[in-house]
């Protein structure tokens, strides 16, 4: 007979770290978790006794009046969809052309260098640029500088999930379309980015997000505006401008519709994730 | 090839000490000034002299093989010997990756594969290429095959319908997937799947199809299914097909090549190749001695 040969401590340890392992990376999930819980229920106990009808149908009002948020909802809506519109086309095609064709030149690797910068770059940093060559040369604050400010927010975030998520697609799908004669562009446009739309939509819905709450750079750009505005070229109300006015404020209803704003931002972005991620919910696919 | 294949038939066959050996040997010749004729009319691909690179890496040495028409041809030889580089060729897939690249000239009906301004759509429509893993698009069963389709020919909605289940049929896969036709194809099984890309490469009317190692990922009854497939498919099309089995090698093709570190070692009859290879090292493989 064959003596196993097992060396019954060495098995031990290997389980005992296992479990300590275990143990903190169960901890280090539920720190992070804890924080992002605390927000949250802060955030919702503080904010929604001031959520009511008139949030969504009045305009900001002077100190000691009653008001809502609805010119800085709109303008946040119309801010974010223009600067997602400069942004996305742009990031995806960008990102094709870093995965799908020039994926070793030394271009990419440039354009890859840059995007990583202005990916980290500090949003005030992108506001004040902005700033300078769009409210100074046309000597007012204005939308389309908010929504230029925020699309140069969005830009690498799309670019890099796009490039990150086009290359998991495997080079045995391009191969087999190559094989029946598809030219490239029809092989990106049918078979890759049908592969890799969920991942693509998850990248720009991540811009959205991260744009949607930005202030700094809309402080310098789009400003603020205590009226109704529809036109991109005026200075434009927006939620994170007017939270940021009004939670420093000392007037108390101010402070209220600062907390209303910011509880109707958060959660407004988490819905988009939801209905996002269960519209996208494919049936299983290999990729 | 076929001069050697005569001399070799004379020193084994015992009727040539007969009395009427001259006749005999006459008639053989005749034979084979036949078919080396019939073989020079036969020939679909006529690879000449061609080297292959993978950057510096000299991959393929110096190859030269006849390709016959609506026959199958095999490629085997151990893992890394450049078999499926070979196969890649003829297709131009290498171009895909910047680097590789290819000498020398690979005949198609007369005409260089391998010749600078070569429309590659047109020529990868004339030559369909099934690989290793199943791939199949992410979209539907139906698409799948009217994607290849769509790209050369405008078809109405009631021919492609019949091009579909004609290529689906001819892959004996119609009547499991009739009722998915809307379905994912990356939700079939691995085996359906495989049918599903053969189907899909046959289904534009290629001249010559390219199968690298078509069976490999696939259990025993899908890889019988495509064995028999491939021996329908060779009455329209032109097989070449790699593989590391050298029982399937034995059982499909008609002729078989043996390469051996890029190099092309032994190409002959299926059947002489693995009763009597010509080659020690053919022989050391064939009967899994190394590799």
């Amino acid at each position: 007979m064959i003596q196993p040969i097992i060396n019954i401590r060495l098995y031990r340890r290997r389980r005992l770290f296992n479990y300590m392992v275990l143990f903190a990376s169960v901890l280090t999930t539920l720190f992070g978790l804890f924080w992002l819980i605390w927000l949250l229920w802060t955030l919702f106990s503080q904010g929604f006794q001031y959520l009511n009808l008139d949030i969504f149908l009045k305009a900001t009002p002077p100190p000691g009046s009653n008001g809502g948020l609805a010119n800085a909802i709109v303008g946040s809506l119309m801010l974010t969809v223009v600067g997602v519109l400069i942004g996305t086309p742009m990031g995806v095609l960008a990102g094709t052309y870093l995965s799908e064709y020039a994926r070793h030149s030394k271009l990419a690797t440039l354009i890859r260098f840059v995007n990583d910068i202005l990916l980290s770059a500090p949003s005030i940093i992108l506001g004040v640029f902005v700033y300078e060559i769009v409210v100074v040369s046309t000597g007012h604050f204005s939308g389309w500088a908010g929504s230029l400010a925020l699309s140069l927010i969005a830009l690498p975030i799309v670019v890099r999930t796009t490039e990150d998520m086009l290359r998991l697609v495997p080079n045995s799908v391009r191969e087999a379309a190559v094989a029946l004669g598809a030219p490239q562009w029809k092989v990106t446009i049918a078979i890759v980015y049908r592969a890799a739309r969920s991942g693509i939509l998850t990248g720009i819905l991540l811009a959205v997000a991260r744009i949607s709450g930005e202030t700094a750079p809309l402080l310098f750009t789009a400003l603020n505006n205590q009226f109704w505005s529809h036109t991109m070229n005026e200075p434009i109300a927006n939620l994170p401008v007017v939270i940021f006015q009004f939670a420093m404020s000392p007037y108390s209803d101010w402070q209220h519709l600062a907390w209303a704003g910011a509880l109707l931002i958060t959660f407004s972005v988490l819905a988009l994730n939801i209905i996002v991620r269960l519209f996208l919910k494919t049936p299983k696919s290999s990729y | 090839m076929n001069f050697n294949k005569a001399l070799f038939f004379k020193k084994t066959d015992p009727q040539e000490n007969g009395s009427d050996s001259i006749s005999q040997e006459e008639i053989q010749k005749k034979e084979v000034a036949d078919k080396v004729s019939d073989k020079m009319n036969d020939i679909k691909l006529s690879i000449q002299d061609l080297d292959f690179y993978y950057g510096k890496f000299h991959a393929l040495h110096k190859i030269s093989m006849d390709i016959q028409v609506n026959r199958v041809t095999a490629f085997i030889g151990p893992s890394g010997c450049g078999k499926s580089t070979l196969l890649r060729c003829f297709n131009r897939i290498y171009e895909l990756y910047p680097g590789q690249y290819a000498t020398g000239r690979i005949m198609l009906d007369g005409d260089d594969i391998l010749a600078k301004g070569k429309d590659l759509n047109l020529l990868r429509s004339k030559i369909g290429m099934v690989f290793q893993k199943p791939t199949p698009f992410p979209m539907s069963v139906y698409d799948n095959i009217a994607f290849g389709v769509g790209l050369y020919e405008r078809l109405a909605r009631r021919k492609m319908d019949e091009r579909v289940e004609w290529a689906l049929n001819k892959e004996a896969i119609w009547d499991e997937v009739k009722d998915k036709l809307q379905q994912s194809g990356t939700a079939l099984s691995g085996g359906q799947q495989q049918r599903l890309c053969i189907a899909r490469a046959i289904a534009i009317k290629p001249e010559i199809l390219l199968l690298d190692e078509p069976a490999s990922a696939l259990d025993p009854i899908s890889t019988l299914k495509i064995e028999e497939l491939i021996d329908e498919l060779k009455k329209d099309y032109t097989i070449v097909i790699v593989t590391h089995n050298m029982q399937q090698a034995a059982r499909v093709s008609d002729y078989t090549a043996f390469l051996y570190l890029g190099k092309l070692i032994e190409f002959d009859d299926t059947q002489r190749m693995f009763t009597n290879p010509r080659k020690k090292q053919t022989e050391d493989y064939i009967t899994g001695r190394f590799g």
